[in-house]
């Protein structure tokens, strides 16, 4: 897995390539959360396009970033789920939980609209 | 730009081959041989099930492919490579890709249900504490036991230990799923949420999954393939649709529930009773 961020607007996206593992996930946990609590950011967007799967544990990071981003009252979404992924966080019940797009464009314009109108 | 550096025991790449492959196995109990040489194998992603009456050599043989029985004879092949010609280190890399529910449960008595959770995770990966936390939250919910991370197993009753048990049997994701018995002493409901979850989890996690089970309606419900033990061998290794319509005796006697019929001459079970002929298994 490799990960990457860019800037666009206020947002802060996180290019994901790979599998998110249990083995891996510490170091997406680590620029997600590095993104809230150090740089600030006022929202995390992570792309999720070319990504195949990902494990319970990879999960987990995912509703760290999204419990940190809510104490600090900065935003946080997920963009282009393939339909494993999307598996897992229907499993899991997390469909509901995260905000969720299927489009970078959607992603950050739901910045200023409502998490009730993701998908 | 991040790249992890993994080594090759942590690379997690899907085996593109047969999961598992199990050939002339032959396991004993002390002289007793308990398994007369089975074959078959499960295709990665592909739910098996293992039918058989009490007996039969299913736990057996699920105790062998997790490597808690020795074979006398045969190999058994997990994701391409032989078990009984791996290195020590080998086998732990292995492990970590299999998960494995005991009938019992098997829980630590004196740990809490959570951190039994928690263990193999603590075990085996570099995870912060939180995220573990997060994952043992994750796995007690799939299995109906939100709330009851502080428990300890003395606490639980039988059903909700087991859940715990799968609940721990999964926390790694592994690759390779094995349940004994998985539903069995679990109410109606509880049991199909159990077999709702094990459809889920091949899907979600493309898991090859392994199920020893006498419960019919289950066994169909979550079999990609069905294999029935009798005595030790196998008599069945079908779909579910192929056994559903065998005409083959002792498949059709474990679907009918027709019992084993009575030995046919009073002289048959007097020479039984004292000892003249040995004791017909069941």
């Amino acid at each position: 897995m490799e990960t990457s961020t860019r800037q666009s607007g206020n947002a802060t996206i996180v290019d994901v390539t790979g599998d998110i593992t249990l083995y891996n996930t510490p170091r997406l946990r680590k620029v997600i959360l590095d993104l809230l609590k150090e740089d600030r950011s006022p929202r995390v967007v992570v792309n999720l396009q070319r990504v195949n799967y990902i494990d319970s544990a990879g999960v987990a990071s995912l509703v760290e970033g999204l419990k940190i981003s809510r104490d600090l009252k900065s935003g946080f979404a997920l963009y282009g789920l393939s339909r494993t992924v999307r598996e897992v966080l229907e499993l899991t019940r997390l469909t509901r939980v995260f905000e969720l797009y299927d489009t970078e464009e959607e992603a950050l314009r739901g910045a200023s609209s409502s998490p009730a109108s993701a998908h | 730009m991040i790249a992890d550096s993994l080594t090759s025991s942590e690379a997690t790449a899907t085996f593109a081959g047969p999961a598992i492959i199990v050939r002339s196995l032959r396991v004993n109990y002390g002289d007793r041989e308990i398994l007369h040489g089975i074959d078959f194998e499960v295709q990665a992603g592909e739910t098996l099930v293992i039918l058989g009456g009490s007996g039969s050599g299913k736990s057996t043989l699920l105790r062998a492919l997790i490597g808690l029985e020795q074979p006398k004879s045969g190999e058994i092949w997990i994701r391409g490579k032989n078990f009984a010609a791996m290195t020590e280190d080998e086998r732990d890399d292995l492990r970590k890709k299999m998960g494995m529910s005991f009938q019992s449960g098997a829980l630590f008595g004196s740990m809490s249900v959570g951190d039994n959770v928690a263990l193999p995770l603590r075990e085996h990966t570099r995870l912060d504490d939180s995220t573990i936390e997060i994952v043992v939250r994750l796995k007690l919910d799939q299995v109906g036991l939100s709330g009851f991370e502080t428990y300890v197993p003395a606490q639980l009753s039988g059903g909700m230990k087991k859940r715990a048990a799968i609940a721990r049997a999964m926390a790694m994701d592994p690759e390779i799923l094995f349940f004994d018995e998985p539903s069995a002493g679990l109410d109606p409901i509880i049991a199909a949420g159990i077999d709702d979850l094990i459809l889920k989890l091949k899907k979600a996690f493309r898991m090859t999954i392994v199920v020893v089970t006498h419960e019919l309606a289950s066994a169909f419900l979550i079999a990609d393939r069905m294999i029935l033990l009798d005595k030790g061998t196998i008599v069945a290794n079908d779909t579910p649709q192929e056994l559903r319509q065998s005409q083959q005796p002792r498949v059709r006697q474990f679907l009918d529930r027709v019992p084993e019929p009575e030995l046919s001459e009073e002289m048959d079970y007097l020479q039984m009773l004292t000892g003249e002929i040995p004791p017909r298994r069941r």
